[in-house]
């Protein structure tokens, strides 16, 4: 039975991360060889995760590693780790 | 896509050996083990608490945290996944303080509904990544994310912008690997239904689709 673009629709995620099972990929790709709508909508999806993919190039906040290390340090200094067994 | 993970074993052997070091009094090596974790603590946090000030704070009292409980850490997970676990903590603890959670639930709720209907529009694909305003996508899509539901904003931190992979982020959150794919899948298709008609309106195509030449700059 073909697949309908709801259906094909579930699939998207794992479809683009290349996880569905080889039978359920082809089926796919049987519906997107004829679908425009759902061929559109893989490759905006696809595109949004490329695009969040290079948010990872962040700025921290100016000084905020030495604001940890700096708190850190106090801790360090008058600390050790708890024993194993001490609360969760 | 999916990056290589930040640990190789040989990495992972040497953090082994820093918590030993550290645990058995060389305190100060402690600073040495978060430093590759710094910016992904803070980008997790940020991510959920959407607040500069309070995503520092998270990702401090998520450190000390660690390093008084590094005791328990006991390598069954990477330290990275543990590290990251405990900020995630620290930052839903701190949403739950504000009660903001208290409209997330109701989202939750929603989980079961399958029913969603993607954007279908045809033009933003073919855009060539060149004629974008990128910074003007960038700040859509960092809107976009940062309104979905606390738990699908995870998701797709961890997932799509941290690149961890899909048993780390099952481990990090303490759901089954299967609830990630369903709930990644769920994220993604609010953020497609969300951001295309948007994202077409911000680029628009420069020449009409030729042929079946999908994924033109990908």
């Amino acid at each position: 039975m073909a697949m309908n673009c709801r259906h094909v629709w579930d699939h998207i995620s794992e479809y683009i991360d290349n996880t569905l099972d080889p039978q359920l990929r082809a089926e796919v790709e049987r519906h997107l060889a004829t679908c425009e709508i759902c061929s559109a909508v893989i490759d905006s999806t696809r595109n949004i995760i490329v695009l969040m993919a290079d948010d990872r190039v962040f700025e921290l906040p100016l000084d905020f590693s030495k604001r940890l290390h700096a708190r850190l340090d106090e801790v360090l200094k008058r600390e050790y780790p708890e024993p194993l067994g001490m609360g969760s | 896509m999916n990056r290589p993970s930040p640990l190789d074993p040989r990495e992972t052997a040497s953090e082994q050996e820093l918590i030993a070091s550290i645990l058995a009094g060389e305190r100060e090596n402690f600073h040495l083990l978060i430093r590759p974790y710094e910016q992904q603590l803070y980008r997790t946090a940020f991510a959920l608490v959407k607040n500069e000030a309070e995503a520092e704070d998270v990702v401090q009292d998520a450190v000390l945290k660690a390093y008084r409980k590094l005791a328990s850490f006991r390598g069954d997970s990477k330290f990275s996944t543990w590290l990251i676990a405990i900020t995630l903590n620290e930052a839903r603890g701190r949403l739950r303080k504000e009660s903001r959670a208290a409209f997330d639930s109701l989202d939750e709720q929603r989980e079961q509904n399958r029913d969603y209907t993607p954007a279908a529009l045809t033009d933003w694909r073919e855009v060539p990544l060149a004629a974008l305003e990128r910074q003007e996508i960038r700040a859509l899509i960092q809107q976009a994310i940062a309104e979905l539901p606390e738990t699908y904003r995870e998701i797709i931190t961890l997932r799509d912008v941290e690149q961890v992979s899909v048993n780390d982020t099952a481990s990090m959150l303490g759901i089954s690997v299967a609830l990630v794919k369903v709930r990644l899948h769920r994220a993604r298709m609010m953020l497609q239904k969300r951001l295309v008609p948007h994202l077409r309106l911000v680029a628009k195509p420069e020449r009409k689709r030729m042929g079946f030449g999908r994924l033109s700059w990908l």
